[in-house]
């Protein structure tokens, strides 16, 4: 029988220490709302998704009520639009139609994001993508709720360095577009390297052609829990440290575990996976740079950072596949710069540059992660960094992606505001020596070789 | 049997178990196990309940126990106890 100690326990993670759910993310196939007239494809999307999701919002709250557990966030992910809208859309302006149509769909059923606007072109890029992609910097000025994500490589394919061009570009257009908030539009537009098809974080969540018609995916939290059973192992070795995380891995995936099989009971729809990230946000106390102090470091950025969070991100999962039945998703440690305060004292200290991020990139999940840079960067500049995250990701065979800010009218020593879950950020330096005829070459970067693994 | 952990956290007081029982009691909460004890000063007490046979759905009884809570000046919770099960057991 459960004792006191262990429930006491399980109360403190939750009430002391930032214990969550991070989101339940609802996937919704749109396959079937193609249709080559406009109008008609707009109606059947906005239907399918607020008849699917109409009791996501609602089931979040029941399961908060019932176990006691936030659930901070429920979200949409839907199957990326450039495969959707490709029969109907002739021009930008119909994408950004369907924009709208996404954004009024999250309102009417009360969910905060809904991730999808996106087009996997990691090898090529149809009419229909590149159309997509150029309506991005207005279809996310004209929303609010809209996530848009590029998958520009993967493995298997090499890099589409064509595509990569083409959002260096459009990420400098989004953030003019939405220069009065800061460039708030870049935080809602990713690009990515090996996408996966099940994440239920944002910006990058869509609902992958492979996945059935409706389906869960829950991610969980806790990098104040990680940060607090840690405090306990000070001082002690390796294999102590490492010990400790993955029990606590293990306890918060297996909330994750629950609250995703009890989303699928009360809606009806099919489990999919559970990502056990460690998602921070600007709350103190919920930040991964402040596990990695722990862990030994005085800021994020010193020496031994890019070992830390190897052995963070490797415990974690190891704790968390053992707790869930099905992972998919991202699962690992992030490390965006805005939402973790942590972070931004360590760029604010000097400690944490855009290089060694790019260095930690290589062994936690995802990447270069809300980071405000000069509003008066080359789109070409933004394009290398995009290539080399990339090419991290295509030869390591991991998820990677890129959510850099450039900042209008902002420079060094300035701050971004963006409110909320997205923090803010120290605008960061970026190299300024020229990549232009690099990126200019167009064509794409071949799938790297499988053997040989040095 | 719907098992659900009912956890008292606050001052000690005269009557703090009382209320809670009167108040399960009245809404036929069977109660299975209760434990108690001291931390810095504050009282914590852990009740496990069984509320199949009550006529009260699981929110209404949580959110009323909640209002004791208050009336008292602890705070009462119920949760489910899959939480502690699936965190604390293989």
């Amino acid at each position: 029988m459960i004792n006191i100690n262990e429930v006491l326990e399980t109360n403190k993670m939750i009430e002391e220490e930032n214990l969550d759910v991070r989101t339940i993310t609802l996937g919704i196939s749109l396959l079937d709302c193609v249709d080559s007239n406009l109008d008609e494809l707009n109606r059947k999307i906005y239907e399918k998704i607020t008849t699917v999701a109409k009791d996501l919002v609602a089931a979040g709250k029941q399961i908060e009520k019932e176990f006691k557990i936030p659930v901070v966030n429920k979200r949409i992910s839907i199957t990326p639009i450039a495969l959707v809208g490709g029969a109907a859309c002739k021009t930008k302006e119909d994408y950004v139609s369907i924009a709208k149509t996404l954004d009024a769909a999250a309102k009417a059923v009360g969910v905060n994001f809904i991730g999808g606007y996106s087009a996997l072109v990691s090898k090529g890029m149809t009419k229909s993508e590149r159309l997509l992609i150029e309506s991005i910097p207005e279809a996310l000025a004209v929303t609010e709720n809209v996530c848009a994500s590029i998958n520009v490589g993967s493995t298997k394919t090499g890099i589409n360095m064509d595509a990569v061009k083409l959002l260096g570009e459009i990420v400098l257009k989004t953030a003019e577009y939405t220069k009065e908030r800061d460039s708030l539009g870049c935080a809602k537009l990713v690009v990515l390297c090996n996408a996966p098809d099940d994440n239920p974080f944002m910006a990058g969540a869509f609902h992958g052609v492979t996945e059935a018609d409706s389906i869960i995916n829950v991610g969980v939290s806790g990098p104040g829990v990680v940060k607090t059973a840690l405090e306990s192992a000070r001082g002690a070795d390796f294999g102590t440290l490492c010990e400790t995380i993955k029990k606590t891995a293990f306890k918060i995936t297996r909330v994750g575990q629950l609250v995703a099989l009890e989303a699928s009971k009360i809606l009806g729809v099919p489990f999919g996976i559970v990502d056990l990230s460690l998602a921070p946000t600007p709350a103190v106390g919920d930040s991964v740079a402040e596990i990695l102090q722990e862990i030994g470091l005085e800021h994020p950025g010193a020496p031994g950072t890019t070992a830390a969070l190897a052995l963070l991100n490797d415990q974690v999962k190891k704790g968390g596949v053992m707790a869930s039945s099905y992972v998919g998703g991202l699962s690992g440690a992030f490390i965006p710069v805005s939402e973790d305060q942590g972070m931004i004292d360590a760029v604010n200290a000097g400690c944490l540059t855009l290089e060694k991020l790019e260095a930690m990139t290589c062994v936690c999940s995802v990447g270069l992660d809300m980071i405000a840079i000069p509003g008066d960067t080359k789109a070409t500049t933004i394009s290398g960094i995009i290539a080399d995250e990339m090419a991290i990701g295509m030869i390591n065979q991991k998820t990677t992606a890129v959510r850099l800010i450039p900042v209008i009218g902002k420079t060094l020593g300035d701050t971004a505001e963006f409110g909320g879950l997205l923090g803010y950020a120290p605008i960061m330096p970026v190299n300024s020596f020229s990549c232009d005829d690099f990126v200019n070459r167009g064509g794409r970067i071949p799938a790297p070789i499988h053997s040989f693994k040095n | 049997m719907n098992r659900t952990i009912i956890t008292v956290v606050g001052h000690d007081q005269v009557g703090i178990i009382a209320k809670v029982c009167t108040y399960l009691a009245n809404n036929r909460v069977n109660i299975l196990d209760i434990t108690q004890t001291i931390v810095s000063g504050y009282f914590n007490m852990m009740m496990i309940v069984d509320t199949s046979e009550s006529p009260k759905e699981f929110l209404a009884l949580a959110n009323e126990l909640e209002q004791i809570g208050e009336e008292i000046g602890v705070v009462i919770k119920a949760q489910r106890e899959d939480i502690f099960n699936m965190m604390h057991r293989i």
